[in-house]
């Protein structure tokens, strides 16, 4: 048996010397794990300079030793017919012989790594296999999305299957909990864009123009973008990890084996909050963003908050604020349906979750600013 | 078999607030044997495990390790013990990232100086001393079936060539026939590597074929140790429940057979 490895001091040392035409390995000290290191290469060295038959391992000086000390002994001699032969061997030692004899039973050599190859195919390579991946991610989107459409129809049609109660609890975590953040957020968006235009204008004299500015682009803009990027970061990494975690778990196996439908009893809740909150956080983000710029107008362009309210009403046409809230229910919903989608791709290990939701995020903000675009051009083109 | 003491635990006092889990609780481990530790659920078998890790601090008494106190030592000589203890989890505890091959690598690379090639190559041989085969090597523990993942773990728990192993409920979740080729296994390792073993099970067969004693943990203590032929006889209730209620008279039968 082995004495405990007390002795920090403990070291490897060896010694290579040739008798009769023959290498004799001289290993002294202890040979252990912590202590075989540097003598990788020498071993290596004599291994692939000598004939393997003509190696011997003297194990007269050997202290301890341990599997990782057989292992880099045996190592010597292992590619020799008869590795373990007697002749192999000088000196007495209690353990090393059996050690090396039965780690060398064991031991399967792994394969050689797989060779990585860099160049101009394997970049085109590697850019193609993105490109299929993203073309698959967004076709499995819309089936996705076809798919909570139909448990939605169903439910409609059949009002009772609809499950209320996590609905709501989606509601506040989705709208109530996200609206201080939202509405401050907006705020200084707002009041950034006061500022920016108050330069701008007052250096041609049309300094009044800072209502409009602030008017349209918070109304029309940044009061729903700012509430679907956060919601993308905020409610649509949540949807993923708890689903997620629910899928890892099993929980989602479970509900389809007793009978639960996991899209109506996980997926529409949280779709119908998304698309229900999210009108509701863009006018709070509105207000506020307009309260925000009324407030750098008034203190940094002497415009009070009875004429930015005037101009407000007679220059601004009421159509900016419905452009700006027609887009709020389907950014909601884009965005709800990527989070619980990529909830629902988790595997069962803890990596696939931390993946799952960075491509949730990444994917909701990316559909909400093209979703945006597209709004954009489409709203020129209608003259709205 | 020497009477050697590896590892004693003095008047141990485990307790979560109110609830006392372990209350004088002596226990000796002796040097090179295979120690199996039963008790009913709630017993605190795994709080004694992770008491002896020092993954949790007694409130009362001492654990020696080599007769050295644990509590007396530096955070040095704490890291160094550490080294020596392999433990094998009850879920395998893979890190679930990296694949097996840079699992069983991640201890030898936070405590030993060599060469990575070198280093690959002591994982590949734990990974074969563990029974897997080398295909494995480069899959992530996600791709594992149960028993591979404990095999995968049990690798990863010989990496550092310790002297003492800890096995969780090692054979819990495997079917009877992996479950009798990994008891073979830490009996075959333990005899050809020196180990000392200490396994919490709940599996009669592994206690009946390779335990050389077996503590039972009951009463907030340790109620017996002794080879299992002996406790057989114990009169303790609980005792007399466990090995001759039907699964352990089934156990002892197929053993005598």
């Amino acid at each position: 048996m082995r004495g405990m490895r007390d002795e920090s001091s403990a070291s490897a040392e060896l010694v290579v010397r040739e008798q009769g035409g023959r290498t004799i390995l001289e290993p002294h000290g202890d040979w252990v794990v912590d202590t075989i290191g540097r003598h990788d290469s020498a071993i290596r060295a004599v291994e692939t300079s000598n004939d393997p038959c003509d190696i011997i391992v003297d194990l007269t000086h050997l202290g301890r030793v341990d599997t990782a000390g057989a292992y880099l002994l045996g190592r010597a001699t292992r590619r020799c017919p008869t590795p373990d032969a007697d002749f192999h061997f000088v000196g007495i030692h209690r353990t090393a012989r059996r050690l090396i004899e039965e780690v060398r039973l064991r031991t399967q050599v792994c394969g050689p790594e797989e060779v990585r190859t860099f160049g101009f195919m394997k970049a085109m390579a590697r850019i193609g296999a993105g490109l299929e991946a993203a073309y698959q991610e967004a076709v499995d989107t819309f089936a996705f999305f076809g798919k909570t459409l139909t448990t939605g129809l169903t439910c409609f049609v059949q009002p009772w299957r609809f499950r209320l109660t996590p609905t709501v609890w989606a509601m506040e975590e989705v709208g109530v909990n996200a609206l201080p953040i939202v509405a401050v957020l907006s705020f200084f968006i707002g009041a950034v864009v006061a500022f920016m235009g108050a330069n701008l204008l007052q250096s041609v004299g049309f300094s009044v123009f800072t209502v409009e500015l602030v008017g349209i682009s918070v109304l029309r803009e940044f009061g729903v973008l700012i509430t679907a990027i956060m919601l993308a970061g905020r409610s649509d990494s949540a949807f993923t990890a708890s689903i997620g975690a629910m899928k890892m778990q099993q929980e989602v196996d479970a509900m389809r084996v007793l009978g639960l439908d996991p899209f109506e009893a996980l997926v529409l809740p949280r779709v119908v909050a998304c698309v229900l909150m999210a009108p509701l956080l863009t006018f709070g983000a509105m207000v506020a963003g307009i309260f925000g710029g009324m407030l750098v107008a008034w203190t940094a362009q002497d415009i009070s908050p009875a004429l930015f309210f005037t101009r407000l009403h007679s220059e601004l046409d009421i159509s900016h604020f419905w452009v700006g809230m027609s887009k709020a229910p389907v950014f909601g919903l884009v965005v709800a349906i990527i989070g619980c989608r990529q909830g629902m791709q988790v595997q069962g290990d803890v990596e696939s979750l931390g993946r799952r939701v960075t491509a949730s995020v990444v994917q909701s903000i990316f559909a909400v600013i093209v979703l945006e675009a597209l709004f954009a051009m489409m709203y020129l083109e209608l003259g709205i | 078999m020497s009477d050697d003491i590896l590892i004693s635990v003095r008047n141990l006092r485990s307790a979560f607030g109110p609830h006392v889990v372990h209350e004088h609780l002596d226990l000796d481990i002796r040097r090179g044997e295979i120690l199996g530790i039963v008790g009913g659920s709630g017993t605190g078998k795994t709080v004694l495990l992770n008491t002896i890790l020092g993954l949790k601090q007694p409130e009362g008494g001492e654990i020696l390790l080599n007769g050295q106190r644990l509590a007396e030592m530096s955070e040095r000589e704490r890291r160094q013990i550490d080294s020596r203890l392999g433990v094998l989890f009850q879920n395998g505890a893979l890190f679930t990232s990296l694949s097996v091959l840079e699992n069983v690598m991640a201890p030898l690379r936070e405590h030993i100086d060599m060469p990575v090639s070198l280093m690959e190559e002591i994982a590949g041989m734990k990974i074969g001393l563990a029974g897997l085969d080398p295909s494995a090597a480069d899959r992530f523990p996600s791709e594992l079936s149960g028993g591979m993942r404990k095999r995968a773990a049990l690798a990863r728990a010989l990496a550092l060539d310790p002297e003492i192993l800890f096995l969780d409920e090692p054979t819990a979740g495997l079917d009877p026939i992996g479950a009798a080729a990994f008891d073979n296994l830490i009996l075959e390792l333990s005899q050809a590597l020196g180990l000392t073993v200490v396994m919490i099970t709940h599996d009669l067969d592994s206690l009946y074929s390779i335990c050389d004693r077996v503590a039972v943990l009951a009463d907030k203590r340790v109620e017996a140790v002794a080879p299992i032929r002996d406790l057989l006889n114990n009169p303790h209730p609980w005792i007399k429940e466990y090995f001759h209620g039907p699964r352990g008279r089934a156990a002892l039968a197929g053993k005598e057979n």
